[in-house]
């Protein structure tokens, strides 16, 4: 029989003994803690940010003025496609698996994902792809197509450095991450969630990544395809792209496209998501309409798939085409609204406590709706023949690349470090730096809507001074140096709150879901005694009662200070995909390097293949062969009954 | 100019950030052009609707964090609260489905309008970039009858104009905002688009694709006469080019057919027939050089022949290090091509 | 307090239900799907953008690639037929039954080598020499890794790995080597049999 045990008498030594990592080298490379897999990705992502900012400050300089020369046009090209680049691959979706990674498993009552080593795989090849692609800049050999590569300039006609070479094989080797992570995330929702936690009380949180993770196995794909057909025609002598010999520009723009937008809702909703747990907690009520907020998640990522074209629109495409995926544009915008209002209508219907994680979702409340709006018109495909490639969409895609992804992303900081590191950080500080990112980000960005109203043209790396685009661009440049200031805040916040931070306690933000169950920073094993769920908001159910949403009368409540105790080896429940029955006893892997001698034979093939040093390639191929078979080899077998 | 018109380089002006930028030659919610102008009209239709929205969010957000300031720091137990849904219904739902789908069909009203032209095209011209500027041709009713020149098109007032666009190398695309918005010129396919002036004048125009190095200095500029002024040009168009006559012009002559000039670039009437660069048998009549770069002056024409590369670094022409003499006599000839 | 949650008992490993290993390897096939949908996405889409005859050559000989075909199906019977042994607990059947499954997936590369040897175009020759190379070599990839696959679960088989309740890693290289097969029928009808119904 399952039964339950006290917190108190939890074997907690036994589970130390069994889920820590192991000490020295081993263990910082074998580790499969999924917290510090998060912690890891959350750092390395904040490291792309840091570099892609500075590649944008460094081309604010240069179009602060006319006629600058600062940089040559080679180097302002490598610059923007590296900082496009950077910033939509190596750090938008990053950030939000590493928060993803960390969280899960404790919202979902887990004590590791699904595939702990694919965790720990999906980690290490996303530094190292992001290595790779930054060993092109070093060399001074950067992409210079633009964040999209469009053909035929990507070609070796008119393009024969390594850059794009580069581009291509980057680009695949990230996928290799993003896939295996996508797989893991959709194999955690389904089987590792606490016993009780149905589909009607999953964090919406948990919606937004499981989408995005769905997205991403059926379209990420096309990108896959189309960069190995880059590759082929650059260095094989095929042709795909080039409409003299049978291929065509546009096929590149397709594959694109039907990965590139899906991508935007990649590293949107799961941001979204974050908002959605953060303005309840801080309006002291659950939110509003969550199954329509629920639904409308899955209903974006639904037709995400179907509205790539309107990125093509000044490509002499027939009618009736561009008016289907006009139409498709407009409709994806209801999903949106009805997210918008249930934030608005949680805060409103609540009593909302300004701390700092709440300024960021309200600040971002108004920046989605302002870089909604800006791409809801591009969806008229004759204004957008206007505003396409012109500072307008440059405008609109910072409103929601930066209005929708980092703005979440810094409230979800405050909000989680206390979990992460068990300190606060510092509140002054806080609302210093949301202010200062708030109004630098407006002041730099707003008037790019101008710029592009006025006629000026995306990646230009000059414009003379008859334009009259002087005074838009000065005032873009200083508040993008006052945006770099707020997020130098950020970081000075987070190294000072690691020192000096109050202490958080469990559950600072007297929070209502379950990562807030467990002490801060968590043990490894997460939870001593695993929890049984009979809510939503299974910590606000002693406030709540009765009226906990998700609750059903009669069932009971939730367990959380006892739980099944499970301690023998690594083990936690293997539970039902919908209504989360508990199934099985799980025994999960133990460290290994696998994963991170994975990473770097594939790392090794990748300059392998860039460098034509074809014996490289060959080893490491032959390298992930042997780590392949050496992470299949079964494990010793234990059966039995546990629990 | 219309009083539309009037009104769009006049709030273009003001949103041209309240007074913090001039109204460019680029400005897109100015208009003239019949298609520029339809777009115009849903672009502002598109941008005060916006606006509105962006504006209600903002005070409800604001008035959301204004309720909570009155109340006691303290009071912040959790409670249920209304199941709030009419929010979603009413603001979720219902008023942006009204709002889109009007636009929607604004949309596809527009669509249509703009789609072709009235009448039939007073002209056909053919377009085909290059990495970085754009070749401009009319034909005739032979091949000695075909106007070739670069990066100005000349069009009459009142007329539609069909364009062809083609590409010699990547994917550029071709823009005059106050005329017509972007039409891509992709390899291996054949785009057209119309425009129709309503005015006389110079419209401004650039590419709007990211097409290499040089992506900045691709711009193209649109003149709109009268029929009559129109048909001159043509007609002087296809006329050879001006005999150099007295000793300096033909000097300046020897020098472009000796220094590589020839190589890449067409004179016709006489031996140059390169096909690289822009034709220059009527250079001087026109008003830029090197794709809206710089001014059409002498001086700049001598500047950009020895300094191109400095210029316009990356693009096929060179820094051609011709003596000073020969420099004047060469930028002197060039000066006589009208 | 000790309370009783479930009244039943909960056993240490799969037997009721799926294990995340079953899913990990069905979602992984769902993303391969969806790039093998894209290749063939690429392949319809410059067929119908091309002004030239599509294929250039004439449509393709069906003389190995349809006896081909048969060999992988047989070989996809050959392992269903294996591991329904292992399910009944017969360790020789699932050793026999990835035995021919694999001598028939070889022969299928073999075939196709032979085969790429005597087309009249090369993988630069147009677009369309290069979409049939990149796609069966895609194809022909999977193939490989399908029969590595094998290697692995026939040592492990022939350790005693593997029980009647316990074959995860048999039920998981079949469904791949199903899905190759499944594949390779789209490819097929694709590259070899499309071009001769328009």
């Amino acid at each position: 029989m399952a039964t339950l045990a006290p917190l108190a008498t939890a074997p907690v030594e036994r589970l130390h003994e069994t889920w820590d990592a192991r000490p020295g080298l081993y263990g910082i490379l074998g580790t499969v803690d999924h917290k510090t897999i998060g912690k890891r990705y959350l750092v390395t992502a904040l490291v792309f940010l840091m570099l892609g900012g500075l590649e944008a400050l460094i081309m604010r300089v240069q179009l602060a003025h006319s006629d600058t020369h600062l940089l040559s046009p080679d180097a302002y090209n490598q610059l923007f496609s590296m900082h496009g680049i950077t910033m939509i691959f190596w750090y938008a979706s990053p950030i939000l698996s590493g928060f993803s990674n960390y969280i899960w498993p404790l919202m979902l009552g887990s004590r590791d994902m699904a595939y702990p080593r694919v965790n720990a795989l999906s980690y290490w090849t996303f530094l190292a792809s992001g290595i790779f692609i930054y060993t092109a800049l070093a060399i001074g050999q950067a992409p210079n197509d633009g964040w999209f590569g469009y053909a035929p300039m990507s070609l070796r006609a008119y393009n024969p450095g390594l850059n794009m070479d580069f581009y291509a094989l980057g680009l695949i080797f990230l996928t290799v991450s993003t896939t295996v992570g996508a797989i893991n995330f959709i194999g955690t929702v389904m089987k590792m969630r606490a016993p009780g936690m149905s589909l009607n009380r999953l964090p919406i949180f948990v919606y937004g990544t499981m989408t995005v993770s769905f997205s991403i196995l059926f379209s990420l794909p096309a990108l896959t395809a189309g960069s190995v057909f880059l590759f082929f025609e650059r260095r094989f002598g095929m042709h795909f792209f080039d409409a003299s010999q049978g291929g065509s520009p546009l096929l590149w723009q397709h594959l694109f496209w039907i990965l590139g937008h899906p991508w935007v809702y990649v590293i949107v909703l799961p941001a979204m998501g974050m908002v959605s747990e953060m303005i309840p907690t801080f309006s002291r009520r659950p939110l509003v309409g969550y199954p329509y907020v629920a639904l409308s998640t899955i209903a974006t990522g639904l037709i995400g798939f179907g509205v790539w074209v309107h990125h093509m629109f000044a490509t002499g495409l027939p009618a009736v085409s561009m008016s289907f995926f006009s139409g498709a544009s407009f409709l994806i915008t209801i999903p949106s609204a009805i997210a918008v209002f249930a934030w608005i209508a949680t805060m409103w219907l609540g009593r909302p406590v300004w701390r700092t994680p709440m300024l960021f979702c309200a600040g971002f409340v108004v920046l989605f709706v302002i870089g909604g709006v800006s791409g809801v018109v591009t969806a008229a495909v004759p204004f957008d023949w206007q505003v396409t490639d012109t500072y307008f969409v440059v405008a609109h895609l910072h409103y929601v690349l930066i209005g929708i992804n980092v703005f979440p992303v810094i409230g979800a900081f405050y909000y989680w470090i206390p979990k992460m590191t068990g300190r606060m950080m510092n509140e002054t500080l806080g609302k210093w730096n949301f202010w200062t990112m708030f109004i630098g980000f407006n002041l730099g960005f707003f008037p790019m809507h101008i710029a592009g109203l006025l006629g000026m043209p995306r990646r230009v790396y000059t414009y003379p001074a008859s334009s009259g685009w002087d005074t838009v661009n000065l005032i873009t440049t200083i508040g993008a140096f006052l945006f770099a200031i707020g997020v130098l805040l950020f970081v000075i916040n987070v190294l000072v709150s690691l020192r000096r931070g109050a202490f958080a306690g469990s559950n600072p933000w007297e929070a209502g879901t379950l990562e807030w169950a467990m002490e801060s920073p968590p043990p490894p094993y997460n939870f001593a005694v695993l929890p049984i769920i009979r809510s939503r908001l299974p910590l606000w159910e002693d406030q709540l009662g009765d009226e906990t949403p998700g609750m059903i009368p009669g069932e009971g409540h939730s367990h959380i200070t006892e739980g099944v105790v499970l301690a023998e080896g690594r083990e936690t429940f293997g539970t039902s995909p919908l209504e989360a029955e508990p199934l099985h006893v799980l025994h999960m892997p133990e460290d290994s390097l696998f994963p991170f001698l994975l990473a770097v034979a594939m790392l090794a093939t990748a300059y392998g293949l860039v460098f034509s040093q074809w014996w490289l390639a060959i080893v490491g191929g032959l390298g992930m062969l042997a780590c392949l078979v050496g992470w299949l080899w079964p494990r010793h077998l234990v059966t039995g009954e546990r629990a | 100019m219309t009083a539309a018109s009037r009104t769009g380089r006049a709030v273009g002006l003001a949103l041209g950030a309240c007074g913090l930028a001039g109204c460019g030659p680029l400005n897109v919610l100015a208009r003239d052009g019949v298609t520029g102008s339809s777009e115009t009209s849903l672009g502002w239709f598109l941008v005060i609707v916006s606006c509105a929205v962006v504006a209600i969010v903002t005070m409800l957000v604001l008035a959301a964090w204004a309720r909570s300031r009155g109340r006691r720091a303290r009071d912040d137990a959790v409670f249920a609260g209304s199941p709030g849904l009419p929010w979603i219904t009413w603001g979720g739902i219902i008023i942006p489905a009204i709002v889109l789908v009007a636009a929607f069909l604004f949309t596809l009203g527009t669509l249509d309008a703009v789609a072709a032209p009235e009448r039939a095209p007073a002209a056909i011209v053919q377009v085909i970039g290059h990495q970085w500027w754009w070749e401009v041709r009319y034909e005739g009713a032979g091949p000695s009858q075909a106007v070739v020149t670069a990066n100005e098109i000349h069009v009459p007032v009142g007329e539609p104009v069909r364009l062809e666009l083609t590409t010699n190398d990547v994917i550029h695309s071709f823009w005059v905002p106050e005329l017509a918005g972007k039409r891509d010129l992709i390899p291996g396919q054949t785009n057209t688009t119309w425009i129709e002036a309503r005015h006389a004048g110079v419209f401004g125009g650039t590419c709007g694709e990211y097409c290499g190095a040089q992506h900045a200095h691709m711009q193209l500029r649109v003149i709109a006469e009268p029929p009559g002024t129109f048909q001159q040009w043509l007609i002087d168009q296809r006329a050879p080019a001006a005999q150099a006559n007295d000793p300096s012009t033909a000097d300046g002559q020897r020098v472009f057919m000796t220094s590589g000039c020839a190589n890449c670039h067409t004179i016709r009437g006489t031996g140059a027939g390169g096909a690289v660069g822009p034709d220059l048998t009527h250079v001087a009549s026109r008003t830029t050089i090197a794709a809206g770069t710089l001014p059409n002056t002498k001086g700049n024409l001598m500047g950009w022949i020895v300094a191109a590369q400095t210029i316009k670094p990356g693009s096929d022409m060179p820094s051609i290090p011709v003596p000073s003499r020969e420099l004047q006599s060469l930028a002197a000839y060039l000066e006589t091509l009208r | 307090m000790t309370t009783t949650a479930y009244d039943r008992t909960i056993p240490l490993g799969v037997h009721e239900g799926r294990a995340p290993g079953w899913w990990a390897m069905v979602w992984t096939i769902a993303t391969e799907a969806a790039l093998f949908a894209f290749l063939l996405f690429s392949f319809f889409y410059l067929g119908s953008q091309s002004r030239s005859p599509w294929p250039p050559s004439g449509p393709l000989s069906l003389r190995l690639a349809l006896p081909d075909t048969f060999i992988l199906v047989l070989s996809s019977l050959a392992y269903a037929w294996g591991e329904r042994g292992i399910r009944a607990g017969h360790r020789a059947r699932l050793q026999a039954g990835l035995a021919i499954a694999f001598i028939l997936g070889l022969a299928f590369i073999i075939i196709q080598r032979i085969e790429w040897s005597q087309q009249p175009f090369g993988p630069g020759d147009q677009a369309f020499g290069s979409l049939f190379y990149t796609i069966t070599g895609f194809h022909g990839a999977h193939v490989i890794v399908g029969l590595l696959m094998n290697i692995l679960v026939q040592i492990w088989a022939a350790r005693g790995t593997f029980t009647r309740e316990s074959h995860l890693a048999v039920t998981n290289a079949g469904m791949y080597w199903h899905f190759v097969d499944i594949v390779w029928l789209f490819v097929f009808a694709s590259l070899y049999i499309s071009p001769r119904l328009g």
